[in-house]
């Protein structure tokens, strides 16, 4: 599997000061260590509760949460091929730990673009401290997909002379939910989207941790319920009627590019796991690799990792140019590279045989994992209109005068 | 039509593959996808070489195309008269 490059090969240390700019070589590092700690205990936070708070922490402490933030809002400025690598380099190894990268990087990219100049100097540098982990709410019981139909109330408080907003609803799957400090929450104010922060100590918020479920079980993830929950109005994000298309989709197109690095990672390690086995298992006299069928697995496993890495790679470029860009390249990325994930977790478990179902085999964990790629950060299918629109709307004859709207309405939009 | 006006109602029928006329109010019509807003948003910052901020974004700057126009003028300090800096992308 590529390793992440060490440009910063002269720095020793990985214990960086507090508040002090750090290098994307050290970051670098910093991933690659944290890397290699999953790689020894990821399938016990898999299976034992989740990923500790102390490893939250230290994670929190390294530097490594909302790394491309500027500077002067305490983040290490990475580029986004930098943070691409590191992400890869952590969701190779671990799910729970790649998600609390994207996370934090999403709540942190929807205050960047969005927040006021107040918001941002106060809220930025804690996130990118790791002072605060966030929690991103969007989905409720009823809107998964089409996040225009939550019902989570915002509402002017009377009782504050309007100084204070009250949030009541239930949110559900927020992945860190169970530990996070502040939540990013999707609702309506006086019916229009509108996103709110909501720090998790406020009275009324609710978190029932959620246990046993198919993937990223080392995520801490939680259902919410907000119960007349009362908030400075300062905590708003950008005004009412933009909190979904600017703000939810801001902080979603930054999740799809962390998640499409990590899937590349995960594609990445089943491919080097899988391929391992192959060269060295023997049954009967012959190595597994020997036998075409196996060779098949592997070879298009390795294409498609390839693929996704490519793809990736692309849309960091094309984020590189600034907020805002790179949207359609990171969708198609995140695409990609989620089925390659999930494809070549197929693979690695089955070229492993009952070594891949063993309860500490890390293709099986990504195999879990990399299913739930394919439905978060908008599902497989969901992707593909959004592609295909593009597609439609690059080579269709419509700019050209032809006054025509033929296409199935896309999740999120107004009937 | 002015040409920082035909240049968003370009992209704007581009991008929702319908005609869109200066004054057409596309999002209360329903034919933005939950990607384009975002992608107005920079599409105007980079073909007028300015940055949209928070306190630009009230619902009302980005209805219509003709609203997107005045909205670049201010911004860039354009006399009503004055042709488009068509910079950037
Ligand atoms: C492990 C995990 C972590 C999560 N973390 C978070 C989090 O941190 N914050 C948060 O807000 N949410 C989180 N979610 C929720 C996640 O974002 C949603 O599950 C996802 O958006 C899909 O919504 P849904 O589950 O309601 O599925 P639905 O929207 O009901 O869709 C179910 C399936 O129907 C199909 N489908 C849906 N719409 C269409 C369409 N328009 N065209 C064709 N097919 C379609 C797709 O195959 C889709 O998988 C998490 C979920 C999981 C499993």
């Amino acid at each position: 599997m590529p390793r992440v490059p060490e440009s910063g090969s002269d720095a020793t240390t990985t214990d960086v000061p507090p508040g002090e700019p750090v290098e994307s070589g050290d970051l670098s590092r910093v991933a690659a260590d944290l890397a290699a700690d999953a790689h020894v205990r990821a399938s016990r936070w898999d299976q034992d509760g989740g990923l500790p708070d102390s490893v939250r922490k230290e994670v929190a402490a390294s530097g490594l949460l909302a790394a491309d933030l500027p500077e002067r809002y305490g983040g290490a400025g990475l580029h986004p091929l930098a943070l691409g690598e590191i992400t890869a380099r952590i969701g190779g190894e671990c799910s729970a730990l790649r998600g609390l990268l994207t996370v934090q990087g999403m709540v942190a990219a929807a205050l960047l673009r969005w927040g006021t100049e107040a918001q941002r100097a106060d809220w930025l540098p804690r996130l990118a401290g790791g002072e605060l982990t966030a929690g991103f709410a969007a989905t409720e019981q009823g809107a998964g997909s089409a996040l225009g139909s939550v019902e989570t109330r915002i509402e002017a408080s009377g009782r504050s002379g309007h100084r204070e907003l009250v949030v009541s609803g239930h949110k559900r799957w927020v992945t860190f939910g169970a530990v996070a400090d502040v939540f990013l929450v999707l609702g309506k104010y006086e019916g229009r989207p509108a996103a709110v922060l909501v720090d998790a100590e406020r009275a009324g918020v609710r978190r029932e941790p959620v246990n046993g479920q198919l993937g990223m079980r080392g995520a801490r993830i939680a259902h919410l319920s907000f119960d007349g929950v009362r908030v400075p109005r300062r905590q708003l994000v950008a005004p009412p009627g933009l909190g979904l298309s600017h703000v939810v989709g801001t902080a979603l197109d930054h999740g799809r590019f962390t998640v499409a690095w990590g899937c590349v990672g995960m594609a990445e390690a089943c491919v080097e796991d899988a391929a391992t086995h192959a060269a060295v298992r023997r049954q009967g006299d012959i190595p597994l690799g020997d036998h075409q069928l196996v060779r098949s697995l592997l070879a298009r496993a390795a294409v498609d990792a390839a693929g996704a890495r490519e793809l990736a790679r692309r849309a960091a470029q094309a984020r590189a140019a600034g907020p805002g860009h790179g949207v359609s390249e990171t969708l198609m990325a995140k695409y990609a590279a989620a089925a390659a994930a999930a494809a070549g977790s197929r693979d690695a478990v089955q070229v492993l045989g009952s070594a891949g179902c063993a309860p500490d085999s890390r293709a099986a964990r990504h195999f879990r994992d990399a299913k739930v790629m394919e439905i978060i950060e908008g599902a497989q299918e969901v992707s593909e209109l959004h592609i295909a629109e593009r597609l439609l709307r690059r080579f269709g004859d419509a700019a050209r005068g032809t006054d025509r709207h033929v296409r199935p309405r896309l999740p999120g939009e107004s009937p | 039509m002015n040409d920082v006006t035909s240049q968003i109602t370009g992209f704007l029928s581009a991008a929702l593959r319908r005609r869109v006329e200066p004054d057409d109010d596309y999002f209360a019509q329903g034919f933005a996808d939950s990607l384009f807003a975002l992608e107005l948003v920079t599409f105007v910052e980079s073909r007028f070489a300015l940055t949209v901020e928070v306190e630009d974004l009230d619902l009302d700057s980005f209805r219509t195309a003709n609203r997107i126009t005045e909205f670049v003028r201010r911004k860039t300090g354009a006399p009503e008269s004055g042709e488009a800096h068509a910079e950037g992308s």
